[in-house]
């Protein structure tokens, strides 16, 4: 008896280890950034151009540039996700070719962005000479977002029970119909919430954007889609490794690195808002 | 008397070939015809070499132990076995002479005329009013008027309307398990199909309930063909005029409904409704 309680007791202990140990590193960082970014917000850090090499001013261009390309990744990976999901889930014969494809799809969901990034500058920046651009750039994204825009549609999708659809064909809904009005309202929350995480993911990365269209220093707004941008992943990663005057420029790092962080937190908090509120409506 | 069916499949309009009697519809004509009927899901055949007519304007009891086959048989009336992968069939279902099977068949118009309440009740996460008119609604009805008046019919003739009158635009799932069976039966019967399939859809209802559906389905007899699958002896021999008795896939026994209930012609029905097994 007392063995079976020790060996209980040890077992919760390490479980209880691993939480503390995850939480732990994520709040030591937060905490990091909080602190030592927090001093540098101020209207001005937000809403003004960079200035004197970057050692000064705002980073209100990288705010707008991660802002428009976010916009094009979403464009382009939430219609082709969705309607990519749909197909597969609803549509697709299912044997072993669609089974290649869904298992292709997650594969690509972890493929290392620098191969996107190399990806898109084959393809969009010289083949379809979008040049470097926001184009390119949100588009790159887009095509890294996509595997986990459809993964997502999918789980979405399968969480509607059968019974929806196939009460509704019962009663003489063609496929369409019975996808349009009895499943598609009931998933679209999950694929929402799925896709706005992938979104967020593609807001904080470097790699698919350094050669296809971020820009390491703009001092002014890009005027259209086909012009080069500053990103703030990119240019946090410019301020702490590729600045020369790196120590000088450290609390402007920090700073972009907690604006880069609440935004990204803002977009989870607008996917389990939206989740939250779809759900709320869809029964009315 | 026989007819030739545009399939070239000769039909026998005269009485039930398994016993030469005939209940009270003498007249009527054959609405469903099932002729050598296979089916298979995967390797594992679930009905066995099914043949037999069901007449226009009766009620058709399906009875058996679970698991022989009674859902299944139902679902290939409407070809909602079409949505489960790896099924196989075999044999000729012919409705009003036309063969379900047939390549040119539009399943869409197919199961608007083979309306069906399932065996577990599916209400739409919609409100009541909505899932009443659904079915009216992918079939294009958009009259408001229109729509009010026959959900409200619907409902009354599935014994509803009384106990949800007031609160339509709720949601139908804060409906207890008897009244969202009731619902089924009210979205099946607003489309006005002319076939109902029903897949015991007294089974999670009080006596007075299943009383009201036993009375509607005998009224319902008048306009539509019935096929009910039920798990009560009881039940089947008061409300269906023929009786299927079925076990393992194999349909055991098929006769009127007093013939299969006083002087069963097979041993193994005698036994399984006196209860002696099943
Ligand atoms: N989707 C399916 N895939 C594979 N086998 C199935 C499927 N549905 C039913 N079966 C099998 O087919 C046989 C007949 O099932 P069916 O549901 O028609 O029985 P039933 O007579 O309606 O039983 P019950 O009275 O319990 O509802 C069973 O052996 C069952 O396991
Ligand atoms: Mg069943």
């Amino acid at each position: 008896m007392k063995n079976r309680k020790a060996e209980q007791f040890l077992g919760f202990l390490i479980l209880r280890a691993c939480v503390f140990f995850v939480i732990a590193a994520l709040l030591i960082i937060l905490i990091d950034i909080f602190t030592k970014g927090a001093g540098s917000i101020n209207w001005e850090f937000l809403s003004a151009m960079p200035k004197k090499g970057m050692t000064e001013g705002g980073i209100f261009p990288a705010i707008v540039g991660t802002f428009l390309v976010t916009l094009i990744t979403a464009i382009l990976s939430i219609p082709l996700g969705m309607g990519c999901a749909i197909y597969l889930h609803e549509y697709a014969k299912k044997g072993k070719i669609t089974r290649l494809i869904r298992m292709s799809i997650r594969n690509l969901s972890g493929v290392p962005s620098i191969v996107y990034g190399l990806f898109g500058v084959v393809l969009f920046v010289q083949l379809l000479k979008l040049n470097t651009s926001i184009l390119s750039a949100g588009l790159t994204l887009g095509l890294m977002t996509l595997p986990w825009t459809i993964t997502a549609s999918e789980e979405a999708l399968k969480n509607v029970p059968k019974a929806y659809r196939d009460g509704a064909l019962a009663l003489g809904a063609t496929k369409w119909q019975s996808i349009r009005t009895n499943v598609l309202p009931y998933s679209i929350p999950g694929m929402l919430t799925g896709t706005i995480l992938g979104l967020s993911r593609a807001a904080g990365e470097t790699a698919p954007i350094l050669f296809t269209g971020a820009a390491f220093y703009l001092p002014f707004l890009p005027r259209s889609l086909s012009d080069q941008f500053m990103a703030l992943p990119y240019h946090l990663y410019v301020m702490a490794t590729q600045h020369h005057a790196i120590e000088k420029v450290r609390p402007i790092a920090y700073g972009t690195a907690l604006v880069l962080i609440v935004l990204i937190f803002c977009m989870n908090l607008f996917a389990i808002i939206t989740r939250y509120k779809l759900r709320k409506v869809r029964l009315k | 008397m026989s007819v030739l069916t545009k399939h070239g499949i000769k039909m026998e309009q005269k009485p039930l070939n398994h016993t030469g009697k005939m209940a009270d519809n003498k007249n009527s004509n054959i609405k469903i015809f099932i002729k050598n009927f296979n089916f298979y899901y995967g390797a594992s055949q679930a009905l066995k070499n099914i043949s037999l007519d069901i007449r226009e304007n009766t009620v058709v009891g399906i009875i058996g132990p679970s698991g022989c086959g009674k859902s299944t048989f139902l679902r290939c009336f409407n070809r909602m076995n079409d949505t489960i992968v790896g099924v196989r069939y075999q044999g000729d279902i012919l409705i009003d002479g036309n063969n379900i099977f047939d390549k040119e068949l539009d399943i869409v118009d197919l199961r608007r005329n083979v309306g069906m309440v399932f065996q577990k009740s599916n209400p739409f996460p919609k409100s009541i009013f909505e899932n009443v008119a659904y079915g009216l609604r992918v079939n294009g009805i958009k009259d408001k008027e229109y729509l009010t008046h026959k959900v409200e019919k619907s409902l009354k003739d599935a014994a509803l309307w009384d106990e949800v009158k007031d609160r339509l635009a709720n949601s139908a799932f804060d409906l207890s398990g008897g009244q969202q069976q009731r619902l089924c039966i009210a979205r099946a019967l607003a489309v006005e199909p002319e076939i109902l399939l029903l897949d015991e859809p007294a089974s999670a209802l009080d006596p007075i309930a299943t009383a009201k559906v036993e009375e509607l389905i005998h009224e319902l007899k008048k306009k539509y063909t019935i096929v009910i699958v039920t798990h009560n002896m009881q039940q089947a021999a008061r409300i269906s005029d023929y009786t299927a008795f079925f076990m393992m896939g194999e349909l055991i026994e098929y006769d009127i409904t007093s013939k299969i209930f006083t002087k069963p012609s097979k041993k193994t029905t005698e036994d399984y409704i006196t209860g002696r097994f099943g």
